[in-house]
């Protein structure tokens, strides 16, 4: 029943700072720490957004921490999605429990992407909602509650921060 | 409440209407600048990729602001849809002191001879209302001069044989060439194209005050941390204010130009920072709000003489919205070309702004500004599945593998591309807001599509081994670029300002922004906008016979 990482050894986890539980149902944070979800939907969220973007050798939007980021943000700019995310996230776990007779965050992997395939097709709308939120979760900047020790930002392979006035001081192509 | 009375009353300070300040201020009028939005610095910078003018999926940093400005949008298919500065489709261009020019990329163009006199060049283009300028190229040559050297431009287009006639070269070197530059450089040469540096309102060297360019990654979309890329904020607005003579006024939303009985203007109402009307009285009226405000402008001023708006008789006013249709292709290369050095565009080729077998037109293609990791997901090609392993990896093992290359498509103006006022909606002061509807012509994306095409040709000889192309659809083109509202022109039909930019209708009321672009050329803007205020505002001063006011 975990939606653990595939790929990513335990040990690699707790280097990631990230519990074993926090991978799984459990939930990333206790009970009640959340602005604008259930605990029940940060659960499902989290789990929707650790499929769109996957842990993997490198961290994914779990360990980025996307479902803070998008908490985070329906509680400011994005009050306007309050609706589209309760009744998507409940529509969610509803199709997984028609597909496969469990809550999305309870499914196996391969269940949880088939759920997403059926979304992506008959839930559209909500659908790229959380896509484009999990991306900005995950590659933005860790100011807004994602990404996470600029998982994202090392993954490209960009430094950061950048050291400024270079061009006038060193040479651009060594550093 | 009634202010004193001033010479010229200037609504908006963007490019138009800060360099019309500076030069009505320095020639001893006394101006009002009115500007709706805030003053940012150079500590306004953030470095936030996902609130910035760029990137505004957080909202539109430098405004309008996301609550009060609200616009309708219609769709080809006739539906309506409320949105706001961060949506699609709203069209927007930041409102702040310096409006694009503070945040923008900052090429510096100047249009070529053919793109004042397309229509000649051309002929007709069935369902256009393509025309030429009612000035040349000529017309406006010493004041492009004025403003590469004046606010101070970079680059070097000296190896560009299809560039117009110039009388001087840019004050300022090009910066060194990135990796991008490397790459494509000798590419575009092979392929018998003639690369140059890009000419960019950029410090290259320090100049008029203000230091260079350290080639951060937070440029276009961001306040410059060094105030080392030029806009009006930074240059002619600060020498308008230093001579006594302007008042900078921000937070001043403009509900409507005064009229008095015979339809002559008296003077701006407007509502100021706390939200209090307040009037304006002034001699002359300077409208440079952009073309979507300064055609909302127009038609909100109502008078017995003018009922369906200032300036619009004929109804041409906010007809004819335009922009740029961008193509491009983006190439997957073997090797890294992201060396992370901004502003990223740096060569560009313009070969194909005209002469083009069976088009109208063209555009200048160059390379793509420097790429946050957010924005580059808009790269990924359409064969890459949206979700899951593939696209994590992809964007992963791509990100500093690739090289944008793109050109602003030349547009055929569209009289049912439009800017009416809503008749429900209003904004948070209560005045009607900007209905935009209308579609591209067929023959702008023709345009846009073999452009993308030449993009795609460059990158495969410089090398990518993957390659694909975008092409807008049909919907509104606008946004940043935006012009064409208040067309300039000699006949009064067809036309709503004359070639010194003053309406048809009255003589003291003037539209001095893109909103009067006939056409909008091949290239980015700016430099157009800005050496037209020049010219426009050396017109005004030769005519004007009225009597300095202190302010």
């Amino acid at each position: 029943m975990t939606a653990k990482p595939a790929g990513v050894p335990r040990r690699t986890l707790l280097a990631m700072g990230v519990s074993a539980a926090a991978a799984s149902c459990g939930g990333p944070k206790s009970s009640g720490a959340w602005r604008f979800f259930t605990d029940g939907e940060a659960r499902t969220a989290e789990a929707i957004s650790a499929q769109l973007i996957p842990s993997g050798p490198l961290p994914g939007a779990r360990e980025a921490g996307v479902v803070n980021y998008i908490d985070l943000q329906l509680s400011r700019r994005f009050r306007k999605h309050q609706q589209a995310y309760r009744a998507g996230l409940a529509n969610a776990d509803e199709v997984s429990r028609k597909q496969a007779g469990k809550p999305f965050c309870e499914l196996a992997s391969d269940q949880q992407i088939a759920v997403l395939n059926t979304l992506e097709e008959n839930a559209k709308p909500f659908f790229q909602l959380i896509l484009a939120h999990t991306r900005q979760g995950f590659y933005g900047d860790p100011r807004h509650g994602g990404n996470r020790n600029m998982v994202s930002w090392k993954m490209v392979g960009l430094p950061f921060p950048q050291v400024r006035g270079r061009e006038q001081y060193g040479d651009p192509e060594k550093s | 409440m009634a202010q004193r009375h001033v010479n010229a009353a200037i609504i908006g300070s963007g490019a138009g209407g800060g360099v019309v300040a500076k030069e009505l201020a320095t020639a001893g009028l006394s101006v009002v600048l009115l500007e709706r939005g805030k003053w940012y610095s150079a500590a306004d910078c953030r470095k936030d990729d996902l609130f910035n003018q760029r990137t505004q999926v957080l909202g539109a940093k430098f405004g309008p602001d996301e609550e009060r400005d609200p616009r309708v949008a219609v769709d080809d298919q006739g539906r309506e849809t409320v949105v706001f500065p961060s949506d699609g489709g709203y069209s927007n261009n930041a409102a702040c002191v310096g409006g694009g020019t503070f945040s923008y990329g900052a090429m510096a163009w100047r249009f070529h001879e053919k793109d004042f006199r397309m229509r000649s060049t051309y002929g007709a283009v069935e369902g256009s209302t393509l025309d030429d300028w009612p000035i040349s190229y000529a017309d406006l040559e010493p004041y492009y001069e004025k403003a590469e050297w004046e606010m101070g431009v970079s680059g070097d287009v000296a190896p560009d044989p299809f560039k117009s006639p110039r009388n001087k070269p840019l004050p300022m070197p090009p910066l060194a060439p990135n990796r991008e530059y490397k790459i494509l450089h000798p590419a575009a040469k092979r392929l018998g194209l003639h690369p140059f540096d890009i000419p960019m309102l950029r410090n290259t060297v320090p100049y008029n005050g203000r230091r260079a360019c350290m080639r951060c990654r937070w440029c276009v979309g961001f306040a410059c941390e060094l105030s080392a890329r030029t806009g009006t904020h930074n240059t002619v607005i600060p020498a308008a204010l230093a001579t006594g003579n302007c008042e900078l006024r921000t937070g001043c939303m403009v509900k409507e130009i005064v009229l008095d009985g015979t339809g002559k203007a008296t003077g701006a109402a407007y509502f100021d920072a706390n939200d209090r009307l307040q009037q304006q009285s002034a001699d002359l009226v300077i409208v440079c709000g952009g073309a979507v405000e300064s055609a909302r402008l127009l038609l909100n001023t109502r008078h017995k003489l003018f009922p369906d708006g200032l300036g619009n008789r004929t109804g041409w006013v906010g007809r004819n919205l335009q922009s740029h249709s961008y193509a491009s292709a983006i190439g997957l290369f073997e090797q890294e070309t992201y060396d992370d050095l901004g502003p990223g565009a740096s060569i560009a080729v313009c070969d194909f702004s005209h002469g083009n077998t069976g088009l109208v037109g063209g555009g200048m293609i160059a390379n793509e500004f420097i790429r946050l990791p957010y924005q580059f997901l808009g790269l990924v090609p359409p064969w890459v599945s949206g979700w899951g392993n593939e696209h994590k990896e992809f964007v992963a093992n791509a990100y500093r593998r690739t090289i944008a290359v793109m050109g602003p498509a030349q547009e055929m103006p569209l009289a049912d591309a439009r800017v009416q006022l809503d008749p429900k909606v209003k904004d948070h002061w209560g005045i009607p807001v900007a209905r935009l509807s209308g579609t591209r012509h067929p023959h702008t994306i023709e345009i846009a599509r073999f452009l993308a095409g030449k993009c795609e040709l460059w990158l495969k000889e410089a090398g990518a081994a993957q390659t694909w192309k975008r092409a807008p659809g049909k919907s509104l083109s606008g946004g940043q670029h935006q012009a064409g509202t208040c067309r300039m022109g000699a006949d009064p039909k067809t036309s709503v300002v004359d070639k010194d930019c003053r309406i048809h209708d009255v003589d003291n009321v003037y539209v001095i922004d893109a909103s009067v672009h006939v056409t909008n050329g091949g290239f980015n803007p700016a430099l157009t906008i800005l050496a037209n205020a020049y010219r426009t505002s050396a017109n005004l001063l030769k005519t004007w016979k009225g009597t300095r006011v202190q302010s």
